[in-house]
């Protein structure tokens, strides 16, 4: 979001401080209002006794010394690094990140105040702006050049507003006059100008994420224009107007840089306009405005998220979620931007998903990290009037010397959301949602909160939309790659497998088979939820494991609910496959009828003619398989052994007859002799034969 | 065909077997000399004399009496004389099931008289056999055991529960169209894909879950069962009962072209998405009664006594349902409401995959075999032989001695286990050919002229590969 802390906070009441970073409305927003909050924090205030917060600071955070007279604190969003300035730096300077946990320290000489300092991506080159008209560089590349170099902007009688790194060596002016955008050149210890704009500047604002700088131009300041910067190069964006509450009475700033905010939501980078309550309108409360700047085309705006209050508040987004956090209330609001709304032909608007909540009560450890076990922690004061708020997720306090980034707790949700198809609607969409899901997926289908089978197909339907998005994508990524036309298209990715994906395994595993062996649910429950999940499966047209076919088996099986089963096999319900025929011959003893449902299933496998053979052989239907195999013509090359052996199994003479014989007219054929060779190992079988029935009725060889 | 036959041979005329008695006892009922009359439970014709319902009882008890000594276990099912036929069936212990059918007769007129000529060997013990259990099994669906009877309310109840039933049933009994299908006693079941399939099955879960009551569901369409919830040997029956006798009568007004009565008395018809076939005619009136036939299943084990509901929808779905409790109107309004709408849309579901299926199959291109098929293992029952059943008649298309030949090709497979084929030649063309594949039985008629066995062969194999490719079935 906006500028740096204005840093030295020793002049300044630490409200005011939150208020100067930017972030949220702060106390200017409330005063314009004339402080109509009252409304808003009744509501909320129950809402916050009830429990379930579901939002969270991050259980470590950077901890950096407090501003004071002598110790300056600057946050850089780029690197999101705290720095501690002491003394200009002459006594030594501290950066510290919420992903790099080893601290950079250096000296460096105190040249005066310290505005602003910022190290280039990758910890590079380190900026310093002390004056209005220049900023000073430090390379911190190994065996390069360790002299400060200065660079003034090129504007003449312009000041510098700020300055943003777009790279690890490229760098952005923001003038009150315009932008400026350099190339540093570490060994050279110099700048080249790569591009400029002349511009009215307000304010400015920097998204490090999309890599795109907006700025407040006219008079009102409500026209914002943005460039974009990569590699080198810098465009200009078409620039877009926001829409003032009420028409502003005097030509003087109406827009302020506090009630603005860039962040990336779902992939799309979005201006955030957080409208205060009018009293004109017949609004009920604040709201906040989405425009959406694509990279092509103009920005429009998208979406409003109704507040319901009024009074301070601070923005966040966390997880593609919107975090309004409302300082009267002490309380918290999301919102979900792909959640249904209300659409009016342009606008979505949406209503907060969740009852308003306080951040979780947040223990700091009494004092520095050697004396933690000796004193106990301290609640911390939570939307404290010295917090300030960055994008996307950070949270500072100043006034205590911690840097957190906020987080959503998803476990919290699951008793706030009773709708259970918003609920996965909303899950779908975080990122750390597995078990969440699994586990609400558990609990529906358990007492005391067993959902009805409705609510189960609702949300087998909106998972397996999800699971086979996924595996549509990796399907056709799988078809590309195969066909070879990934060469000719670069860009192309092999799909991400979110923790949104739940997979029949997933189901499986953690839910489903869980759920049959419990065998606290009436069977028929059991069966419904199984079938249902199938059901939902095939709608989605994903092929079905067969293990979920075995457990439908094994759930109907114990409970004696045979006639069920063959009517599942009857309408191809339960897919054919080997492991299933195999389960269904299994069952022949305590269900005759699976033999033949077996037989029909190997059959239509059409892969599976040793199977059926074997089969047969088994219950010595021995002139059924050779009828079998020699319908589909495989008689030339089976084992006149093994049916030889089955027949004699058999205990049936007249059946080994036919079967010797029809071996030795195999052999007839085949060799144009009839007897057997001796590979064929059936030299038991001849001597059987022979003992009953007599040499005489061997077959004589046919001579031609 | 036959009639036109019969008027060639001239002034011949065929009279069709007919029930001549049917009768029940219990032989401990009445074990003393005088108190003979005790043991007759039910005997139909009323009008008989006592003393010859006592002789004929007497009778039937010496047969079985005597016949039970050569064969303990198994004693005589029938009793061959040259007027008539008797079949003997013992459903519970010491109950009696006797029925007596008439040998069907040739009238011929010599020097102007009419002569009587019995045909004894016309009538085939399985086909009567099986109507005679039929009769026991539809008695218990409706009203429980004989023995359930019995302790209820002693030999009073039992017999006035016979009179009620069989008064009635016994003259829907149409015994000169009894065929191989009611040795059978199968059920069609309607062709269907997998996804449509697991629609009904969810249908059928929701609507048990939210309407408590219900305990088992049945789904049939165009009179072909789709689900059961019901065991089979439940299901077997009450499919009879449904297409041969509740949804004929039910369907036969609409056929007619005329505004069924019912319909006509709703006049809220249009709120509504379907109507009862049992209990409520307006759902509208509150004095309309609710009352549903109860029938009773799993007789052997858990012996449960339920209340039918069958509801159709205005195309061809029915959905027959059964509630542990009596369904109130309050009840039916609910499932109408609940069940009607989704019961539309899978209906209309059901008919364009069965369209899309028939397109694909190309089912009416194909060359029209007349065969009767059936599964012992599911009981499937498959016939082109068969006209549509109506409640009067279910009529056979070929002529009665051919389906004499399958009957004879049945009783001839049921006397052995391992698979067989028969192949018969009947007269003026016609080729019978009978196979038996595991539990499966397949009876095709072929009428080609001057065609060889190898040839007859090749005919039902082609039949087999086209009608039953999906399941093994030996050629």
């Amino acid at each position: 979001m906006g500028r740096d802390p204005p840093g030295p906070a020793e002049d300044e009441a630490p409200g005011a401080a939150a208020a100067g970073a930017g972030a949220g409305a702060g106390a200017a927003a409330a005063g314009r209002e004339g402080g109509g909050g009252e409304e808003g924090e009744g509501r909320a205030r129950g809402g916050a006794e009830a429990g379930g917060c579901y939002l969270a600071l991050c259980a470590r955070p950077v901890h950096f010394e407090k501003a004071n007279p002598v110790n300056c604190v600057f946050f850089d969003e780029a690197n999101k690094q705290v720095f501690a300035v002491r003394s200009g730096g002459a006594t030594g300077v501290v950066v510290k990140g919420l992903e790099d946990r080893n601290p950079i320290s250096f000296r460096m000489e105190d040249k005066g105040e310290v505005k602003c300092i910022k190290f280039s991506l990758g910890n590079k080159i380190l900026a310093v702006q002390r004056t209005l008209k220049s900023v000073d560089f430090l390379n911190f590349i190994p065996d390069s050049p360790q002299l400060e170099y200065t660079q003034e902007c090129k504007t003449k009688n312009a000041n510098i507003l700020g300055f943003c790194w777009t790279s690890s060596t490229e760098i952005v002016f923001i003038t009150d006059q315009g932008i400026e955008f350099y190339q540093v050149l570490p060994e050279k210890r110099s700048l080249k100008l790569l591009k400029n704009q002349s511009i009215n500047v307000n304010w400015y604002m920097y998204c490090p994420e999309s890599s795109v700088i907006l700025l407040s131009t006219t008079v009102l300041g409500n026209v914002l224009q943005p460039f974009y910067f990569k590699s080198g190069t810098m465009s200009k964006l078409s620039k877009f107007e926001i829409e003032l509450p009420a028409a502003p009475k005097s030509s003087k700033l109406s827009l302020s840089e506090r009630d603005i905010a860039m962040a990336t939501i779902y992939g799309q980078l979005y201006i955030l306009y957080l409208r205060h309550h009018s009293r004109t309108s017949n609004s009920t409360g604040a709201e906040v405005v989405l425009y959406h700047l694509p990279r092509e085309g103009s920005c429009k705006k998208t979406h409003i998220l109704k507040l319901n209050r009024t009074g301070k508040f601070a923005l966040n987004v966390v997880d593609n979620l919107v975090v309004v956090h409302h300082q009267d209330t002490e309380t918290s609001v999301i919102f979900d931007i792909k959640l249904k709304g209300e659409f009016d032909g342009s606008t979505t608007i949406h209503q907060f998903v969740l009852p308003p909540r306080s951040i979780q009560p947040y223990q700091i450890p009494a004092a520095g990290p050697a004396s933690v076990t000796s004193q106990a922690p301290v609640p911390c004061k939570l939307y404290s009037s010295s917090w300030i708020v960055f994008q996307p997720d950070i949270i500072i306090s100043a006034s205590e010397g911690y840097l957190w980034s906020l987080q959503v707790k998803l476990e919290p949700v699951v008793n706030l959301l009773l709708d259970k198809g918003k609920l996965m609607d909303f899950l779908l969409q975080r990122k750390e949602c597995k078990m969440v899901i699994l586990s609400v997926c558990s609990q529906m289908l358990s007492e005391p909160e067993r959902g009805s089978l409705s609510v189960i197909a609702t949300v087998f339907d909106k998972l397996n939309h999800e699971y086979k998005k996924y595996l549509e994508a990796e399907q056709s990524y799988t078809m590309v790659v195969e066909t070879g036309l990934s060469r000719s298209n670069p860009l192309l990715k092999r799909p991400v497998r979110t923790q949104a994906v739940i997979d029949q395994s997933d189901m499986y595993t953690h839910v489903l088979s869980v759920f049959t062996e419990k065998k606290e649910a009436p069977h028929k429950f059991t069966i419904a939820v199984l079938m249902e999940y199938i059901r939902s499966l095939n709608q989605f047209q994903i092929a079905v494991q067969h293990y979920l076919y075995e457990l439908v088996i094994k759930t109907l099986v114990q409970h004696n609910l045979f006639y069920m089963l063959h009517q599942f096999l009857q309408y191809h319900v339960l897919s054919d496959s080997k492991p299933l025929a195999c389960l269904l011959l299994s069952l022949e003893s305590i269900y005759p009828p699976a033999h033949q449902l077996s037989l029909d299933m190997l059959k239509r496998l059409s892969t599976a003619n040793d199977e059926i053979v074997e089969v047969l052989l088994s219950k010595h239907q021995v002139l059924a398989a050779l009828r079998f195999i020699r319908g589909i013509g495989g008689h030339d090359s089976i084992s006149a052994r093994k049916f030889l052996d089955a027949a004699k199994q058999a205990e049936d003479e007249m059946l080994f007859y036919t079967i010797f014989r029809f071996f030795e007219q195999r052999n007839q054929r085949l060799r144009g002799n009839p007897s057997f060779t001796p590979g064929e190992h059936c030299e038991e079988h001849v001597t059987f034969f022979k003992q009953v029935f007599g040499e005489h009725a061997l077959m004589k060889p046919t001579t031609f | 065909l036959r009639m036109a036959a019969a008027g060639a041979a001239g002034h011949e005329k065929q009279l069709a077997p007919t029930l001549l008695s049917f009768f029940i006892y219990n032989p401990k009922l009445g074990p003393k000399e005088g108190e003979e009359e005790k043991k007759i439970l039910f005997y139909h014709p009323n009008e008989v004399e006592k003393n010859e319902k006592i002789r004929n009882v007497g009778l039937c008890e010496a047969i079985v009496q005597f016949t039970r000594t050569f064969s303990p276990t198994k004693p005589a099912k029938s009793l061959h004389t040259q007027k008539n036929r008797q079949f003997f069936h013992e459903p519970e212990e010491n109950f009696w099931m006797v029925m007596v059918v008439r040998n069907p007769i040739i009238e011929k007129h010599k020097d102007g008289k009419p002569v009587y000529e019995y045909q004894e060997e016309e009538l085939l013990d399985k086909v009567y056999s099986s109507v005679l259990q039929q009769c026991y099994s539809m008695y218990k669906l409706f009203n429980g055991t004989f023995l359930r009877a019995m302790e209820d309310g002693g030999v009073k109840m039992l017999k006035e529960r016979l009179e009620k039933f069989f008064h009635r049933y016994l003259q829907t009994l149409h015994l000169q169209s009894c065929d191989l299908l009611d040795v059978f006693c199968g059920i069609s079941f309607f062709p269907l894909d997998k996804m449509t399939y697991l629609k009904i099955q969810s249908f059928i879960n929701r609507m048990e879950e939210s309407l408590n009551i219900v305990k088992y569901t049945a789904f049939l369409y165009n009179d072909q069962l789709i689900w059961s919830g019901l065991e089979q040997d439940d299901m077997r029956i009450l499919y009879k009962y449904l297409t041969t006798s509740l949804f004929p009568r039910h369907m036969e007004p609409e056929l007619a072209g005329r505004d069924s009565p019912i319909r006509a008395e709703m006049p809220g018809n249009l709120q509504h998405y379907g109507r009862f076939l049992t209990g409520p005619l307006n759902l509208n009136d509150p004095e309309t009664k609710c009352r549903f036939p109860k029938i009773f299943v799993n007789t052997d084990d858990t012996y449960e006594e339920l209340h039918l509901i069958v509801y159709k929808n205005l195309t061809s779905a029915f959905l027959c349902l059964t509630a542990s409790i009596p369904p109130t109107l309050e009840f039916c309004r609910k499932l109408d409401s609940i069940v009607g709408p989704q019961l539309t849309v899978l209906a209309s579901d059901i008919c364009e995959q069965y369209n899309i299926n028939k397109r694909i199959s190309g089912a009416e291109k194909e060359p029209q075999f007349k065969f009767i098929y059936f599964n012992h293992m599911n009981l499937a029952e498959k016939s082109t032989i068969h006209m549509r059943k109506t409640p009067s008649v279910s009529l056979a298309s070929v002529h009665p001695d051919l389906m004499k030949i399958l009957g004879d090709i049945n009783s001839d497979f049921s006397r052995v286990d391992e698979d067989e084929e028969i192949i018969v030649k009947a007269m003026s063309d016609y080729w019978v050919v009978g196979k038996k594949s595991d539990q499966r039985e397949l009876y095709v008629i072929l009428n080609q002229k001057n065609v060889n066995l190898i040839e007859v062969n090749e005919e039902v194999k082609k039949l087999c590969a086209t009608q039953f490719n999906n399941i093994f079935f030996l050629d």
